[in-house]
């Protein structure tokens, strides 16, 4: 094991890497190159043995990866904002064709204006798409997401694509100290890709032709769904087996810190969560039962454990570095819904934060976690607030 | 990395209890620059030094537009525990300024701990910087330095390493030693020019 | 794809390639090509033409249509230099 003080972006080019990845097609974008700057490094100088395609585009990237898996390769791709949304349509395709297609997005805000900062608003906007989303704190969860990501998305049971999003600089451009894991652990946990249905020109087969209504369609639909539910209890069982072999793991879906007895519980995903574990702690010393859920994984959405999780919570505040236009944040009303009928009512709020990478600070944080403890005291002042917005 | 299977305090303990001397707080540290010069890579070779040394660190950088000559920020925070706040530094413990011109339109001591300083690479002695900065002043010559070392180029010289052993002298942390390790482990190209730079530099900066 | 349930179906829209030798697009066909056999060079440009790959090549040399699936879209007719092929009504 070899301790590296490593960017969001080296973690997850070293991810490819002792995933031992097969096919490398990417496209570069701010704030993602530098994963496909040291990946082309990499193949170059021959510490992964990859094929490496340039392409036009994102659009192409993704294509010529579904091709790669459907040959039964590894495969790997990197994107960001605007690379992500062109992506969309392949997105859709990677996950109809089951093809276990691995990727780190940087989570960054979508023009006009034009902005490079963090936001999740780009991998939001894919979530209908069939693909398993994860959502990293630190570098060190970047790495090890994406070796049991080809874990869970290559499963028999699974067979679906699947992102790691990391926090444009953030994460992406910021040093950490990174434990590399030793191949032969990586190699230990996680086989060679052995697809089920690959091109073979023994036994050649038709993929993606017309299914009409009357045939399959809605059945080969019901069939991704099925196995979203299957990666639900694939991720926890993953997660497990890797803190096993090397000594670290994720709490699986749903990270819960300091969150059984507290009153005031926030719940949130990316680097924000990382800020918000020093507040909780100081709101701890404070005397305020201050709490946190980090969602690690966004699809398959863990309802079951957010219901279990929010049982003695007071206030439930729930943080958005993203809106959906037109209605709230996307993790809010998916958390309402998830609680629905499940609890007796609580009280819930929608914080939206750090929009175009505006710095979400611990004294953001902590003038959230004080409107809680005033709606726990008086009521609900409002459903939606935009936090930090100049007034 | 906190995950609910590891306890962080008792394993922090642990891995810190040989450092001396072990950190009471966390240290912040700012970087101002320009595109070009290296503010990026000072911020993380800083890190690395630090990280030598055993301590946890974190550094990244806040571009303006990614151009040369426009002005960059660079953060280093280090600790004894796991370093876990991902936000920008406001009130730092020391600042680092790479090119003077950066404060004509910036506050680089904004938010400075009174305890602090703040270090800049100039020609001029602290006490002719007094009127801008109302702060504990270090100086150094990096760009001169740079330039002998041929770091760069005469019109942009690269002055990220001979700051660090700047940053070692006046804030007596890291060891120059350890400064010059990170940056002989890291310094893209002239390994050794920089260490060198890095040594002069430390030998050569000036206080109050 | 004949299957019974969704618990037959495959995970991805995989299909063998029978499946397409199974389904005879030649049913669809209202106008049919007929060929001149002494009017045919031999230039085989009709062959690569079809977009049903439903014009065969023979031993001999000599082309033929594969009216099983030939869809009667005329292409071949109408690329034909010789003017060997006629589409002549099905009925």
């Amino acid at each position: 094991m070899v301790k590296k003080v490593i960017t969001g972006n080296s973690a997850a080019a070293y991810g490819v890497k002792l995933a031992r990845v097969q096919v490398v097609s990417a496209y570069p974008i701010t704030p993602q190159t530098t994963v496909v700057e040291k990946l082309a490094d990499f193949v170059a100088n021959g510490e992964l043995n990859a094929r490496f395609v340039n392409v036009e585009s994102e659009h192409s990237a993704l294509a010529a990866l579904i091709s790669a898996s459907l040959g039964g390769a590894r495969t790997f791709t990197a994107t960001s904002a605007h690379g992500l949304a062109l992506m969309h349509e392949m997105m859709h395709w990677a996950a109809g064709a089951r093809t276990p297609v691995v990727m780190v997005n940087v989570n960054r805000a979508m023009g006009p204006p034009w902005n490079i900062w963090a936001e999740m608003t780009d991998s939001i906007a894919q979530r209908d798409t069939g693909w398993i989303q994860f959502y990293g704190e630190s570098n060190q969860e970047v790495l090890d997401t994406m070796i049991q990501l080809y874990r869970i998305c290559e499963d028999k049971e699974v067979m679906l694509p699947g992102m790691i999003c990391e926090d444009a600089f953030y994460l992406s451009h910021t040093v950490l100290p990174v434990d590399i894991p030793e191949q032969e652990d990586v190699d230990r946990f996680l086989p060679p890709f052995e697809s089920a249905y690959k091109l073979d020109f023994d036994n050649p087969v038709s993929i993606g032709s017309l299914s009409m209504p009357h045939q399959w369609y809605m059945e080969l639909r019901y069939k991704i769904a099925e196995s979203m539910e299957n990666a639900r209890k694939k991720i926890v069982e993953v997660d497990r087996e890797f803190g096993k072999i090397f000594g670290r793991s994720y709490s699986g879906l749903v990270e819960n810190y300091r969150g059984d007895d507290a009153d005031l519980l926030l719940i949130c995903a990316g680097t924000m969560a990382s800020t918000a574990k020093d507040v909780v702690d100081e709101m701890r010393n404070e005397g305020v039962k201050a709490g946190l859920l980090r969602l690690r994984v966004f699809r398959p959405f863990p309802n079951a454990e957010i219901v279990n999780l929010v049982q003695n919570a007071k206030v439930i505040g729930v943080a958005d570095r993203s809106i959906s236009f037109g209605n709230q944040g996307p993790f809010f009303t998916e958390i309402k819904g998830a609680l629905y009928g499940k609890i007796p009512t609580k009280l819930l709020k929608n914080y939206i934060v750090g929009i175009g990478g505006r710095d979400v600070t611990t004294n953001t944080l902590k003038s959230i976690f004080r409107n809680m403890a005033s709606i726990k005291d008086h009521g609900l002042d409002e459903e939606v607030t935009w936090v930090d917005l100049k007034r | 990395m906190q995950g609910k299977e590891v306890n962080c305090d008792t394993t922090t303990k642990t891995i810190y209890a040989h450092l001396f001397p072990p950190l009471i707080i966390m240290y912040e540290i700012r970087f101002h620059g320009r595109g070009g010069q290296g503010a990026v890579v000072a911020s993380n070779l800083l890190a690395e030094a630090f990280f030598i040394e055993g301590y946890d660190v974190q550094a990244f950088p806040y571009f303006g537009v990614e151009r040369r000559g426009a002005p960059v920020t660079a953060f280093t925070r280090v600790d004894t525990k796991p370093v876990r706040v991902k936000m920008q530094i406001y009130e730092p413990n020391y600042v680092v300024v790479l090119d003077p011109s950066v404060m004509l339109k910036t506050d680089v001591s904004a938010g400075l701990k009174p305890d602090g300083f703040v270090l800049v690479n100039t020609t001029k002695k602290p006490a002719e910087l007094k009127d801008k900065i109302k702060a504990r002043v270090f100086t150094v010559d990096a760009s001169g330095i740079a330039m002998k070392y041929r770091l760069g180029s005469k019109v942009a010289p690269i002055v990220n390493t001979a700051i660090l052993g700047a940053f070692a002298f006046a804030a007596k942390m890291p060891k120059i030693e350890s400064v010059l390790a990170a940056i002989r482990k890291g310094a893209p190209v002239k390994p050794e020019e920089n260490a060198r730079a890095a040594e002069e530099a430390y030998n050569s900066t000036v206080g109050e | 794809m004949a299957f019974k349930s969704v618990k037959d179906v495959p995970l991805g829209p995989y299909c063998h390639l029978e499946s397409t030798l199974i389904n005879k697009t030649g049913e669809w066909r209202n106008m049919r090509p007929v060929l001149d056999r002494s009017k045919c060079i031999r230039c085989y440009i009709c062959w690569k033409f079809c977009p049903d790959v439903a014009i065969k090549i023979l031993p001999d040399g000599n082309i033929e249509h594969d009216y099983e699936f030939c869809k009667g879209c005329g292409i071949c007719a109408n690329e034909c230099p010789k003017k060997a092929i006629t589409m002549v009504r099905e009925e």
